[in-house]
């Protein structure tokens, strides 16, 4: 099988799953008895005003007719709109997610060096205690539920180093005086910390599993040991000859496992009260606004299948391989 | 020609059940033996929990009142005693965790028998069907369908069951896949056994050892899943799980309260729990799969996986 032939068939793929997924969607939000207008929680809005609000949202036609105005509105990048504020899904979620990706690229960089450097080193000294700590404590975070993890950073550390646990912004900043662009960074920074290290934490030991297996792997490599004949000190073994080629299911697996930190932030992101696409989705739950929670199910699903793909070609092009 | 996922997925490398062998080689594992002891006092409270903690809700003493005295780990945010408390969680977390499991095993037992026993344009559409849901997230699709299928015990055990079959139903399918093609099980179908003989008599006793492992795996990830569902407020007002605990300590301040007492038992009930569960699947499904012994964690669960069979030279 060629390489353009490979390509075509993980994108078109992507594209069912896509498809399923939207139209999973569709189903799940329509199966539940009565119907979005009805689901809100709103009290003094009349029965006028909820028909309307239904005619609005197409919810009087049948079934077949919303599925296809669903699709047709998808199509145009149309997510629907807020049951609540009648403004577009769309513009409720894009602040959310614009405030979510940093944070979580902080988490994913976070888990990615610590887990290379424990895995690394684990492997290196493997069976003896290093080996056993590191990767223990690794199966130790990954066993603990991350909103609980999160709290525990709040309750122990978060006091010690002085770093803010709720919200994105520090609100007296810019009032008592003026802040330059620098200060406002760094308020911002400071932040995401917390919330990245718990992911962070809580995603590492992966990462370490991953990268010792693929490191013992390839040091019982026989050009591992012709390096290490001909003189080379076993750092520059390690280095030169066992990490890079121990990246490879970093690599990939780093694409597959956003897909993961996509479930656990959401939680995450609720203790420390930080404005992102997880706490939207606590709070469409809690007022109950079906299309916003819709919405962002559909870009976390097409997201998780987006870096699927992303991880499909990487793994294609990194591994000579798959192409046999 | 692989695709990433299936790279990581290897664990549909087919092993060879003899009788006994989990016994002999599972339980002689220090590991199993931490993990085994934890699960059994854990359903030992579980089971007892009407009994040693009746009335969990009970206000008994101030508001967080700290540990020390009459209350062993204190109050929590309602007056009433954390062990108590922790003890009725037990129960209801278990059943999650065990009921979801048993319903992911059936599922996926189910479509990977299916899969892997009939083949053809069944196995295609069977696993294509499979693939799907694997790359949907589980997560965030277990959320949704809790807030909008109502806050029940029994529609949360179905959610995160009907969600988690997907690596149970592959690994099942590879299983039974090599087990078909075994010389004697030919031998009884050219003999003239039925579908239900063969299956019954011959597949199911080399499969079940590796559904039990997996669904030993499966009970972490529940009870797991249900902390997350519970934490957002969706799981069932009436019921007190190791989840809902950390949720009333979080919603009723114990931060604020520095009250740890309240919010530290039950993080570490479930992680230890999860923790057990790990170790006894994990060292089941490896003694049942030796080249699983040098093994990395999935990318979507905790659960050791095994790397990519080594090529024949």
């Amino acid at each position: 099988m060629t390489g353009l032939d490979y390509i075509v068939k993980r994108v078109l793929f992507a594209l069912v799953t896509v498809f399923a997924a939207v139209t999973l969607n569709f189903v799940l939000f329509r199966a539940i008895p009565g119907d979005a207008v009805q689901a809100l929680r709103c009290q003094h809005c009349t029965v006028k005003f909820k028909n309307s609000l239904r005619q609005e949202l197409g919810l009087d036609k049948s079934k077949w007719e919303q599925y296809k105005l669903y699709l047709q509105d998808l199509a145009h990048g149309d997510l629907g709109k807020s049951v609540r504020s009648q403004r577009s899904v769309w513009d409720e979620l894009w602040p959310s997610i614009k405030n979510t990706m940093p944070m979580i690229a902080l988490g994913y960089v976070f888990s990615i060096v610590l887990g290379t450097i424990v895995g690394v080193v684990s492997a290196w000294r493997r069976g003896t205690i290093v080996d056993k700590a590191g990767l223990w404590t690794g199966l130790g975070f990954y066993s603990m539920p991350p909103q609980w993890l999160g709290l525990m950073i709040v309750l122990f550390l978060a006091g010690a180093v002085g770093l803010p646990t709720s919200g994105i912004k520090d609100p007296t900043l810019g009032i008592l005086g003026d802040a330059s662009t620098w200060d406002l960074i760094v308020d911002r920074l400071r932040h995401m910390v917390l919330p990245a290290l718990t992911i962070g934490l809580v995603l590492y030991g992966e990462y370490a599993l991953i990268v010792r297996s693929a490191m013992l792997e390839t040091l019982g490599e026989d050009y591992v040991l012709t390096a290490r004949a001909k003189g080379l000190s076993a750092w520059a073994t390690v280095w030169r000859h066992g990490f890079r080629n121990a990246l490879l299911p970093v690599v990939t697996l780093g694409a597959l496992s956003l897909g993961y930190i996509i479930g656990g932030f959401i939680t995450v992101e609720y203790v420390f009260s930080y404005p992102g696409i997880g706490l939207a989705i606590v709070e469409s739950i809690d007022q109950r606004d079906f299309p916003v929670l819709q919405g962002a199910f559909l870009l976390l699903a097409i997201s998780v299948i987006f870096f699927n793909l992303i991880a499909d070609l990487l793994y294609f092009r990194l591994d000579p391989r798959v192409r046999a | 020609m692989t695709t990433a996922i299936e790279a990581v997925d290897a664990a549909e490398s087919p092993v060879e059940v003899r009788p006994g062998l989990l016994r002999s080689k599972v339980l002689r594992q220090p590991q199993t033996i931490v993990g085994l002891s934890v699960i059994a006092i854990c359903v030992a409270v579980a089971i007892l929990s009407p009994v040693i903690a009746p009335h969990p809700k009970q206000q008994v003493g101030p508001v967080f009142a700290p540990p020390g005295g009459e209350h062993l780990l204190g109050t929590d945010g309602g007056g009433a005693d954390m062990v108590k408390l922790l003890v009725a969680g037990t129960r209801v977390s278990l059943m999650v965790g065990f009921a979801a499991a048993i319903v992911s095993a059936l599922i996926g037992g189910a479509i990977g028998l299916a899969s892997g026993f009939f083949g053809g344009k069944t196995d295609t559409v069977l696993m294509r069907f499979t693939d799907y849901v694997i790359v949907i997230p589980d997560v965030p699709l277990m959320i949704v369908a809790a807030a909008l299928f109502g806050r029940s015990l029994t529609n949360i055990i179905l959610i995160i069951g009907v969600i988690y079959w997907t690596t149970t139903a592959r690994l099942i399918r590879a299983q039974v896949k090599s087990v078909r093609e075994r010389v004697y099980v030919k031998r009884a179908r050219a003999l003239g056994a039925g579908n239900s003989r063969l299956v019954g008599k011959h597949i199911l006793p080399q499969v079940a050892p590796l559904l039990i492992a997996n669904t030993v795996l499966l009970v972490a990830y529940a009870i797991f899943a249900e902390t997350f569902i519970t934490f957002l407020g969706l799981g069932d007002p009436s019921l007190i799980s190791w989840g809902r605990l950390i949720e009333n300590a979080f919603t009723d301040d114990a931060l604020l309260n520095d009250a740890w007492w309240a919010i530290v038992p039950p993080g570490v009930c479930v992680a230890v729990v999860v923790l057990a569960c790990t170790m006894v699947g994990q060292a089941m499904e490896e003694s049942l799969n030796p080249r699983l012994s040098v093994g990395h964690l999935s990318p979507r669960r905790f659960r050791v996986r095994p790397v990519p069979p080594a090529r024949e030279p």
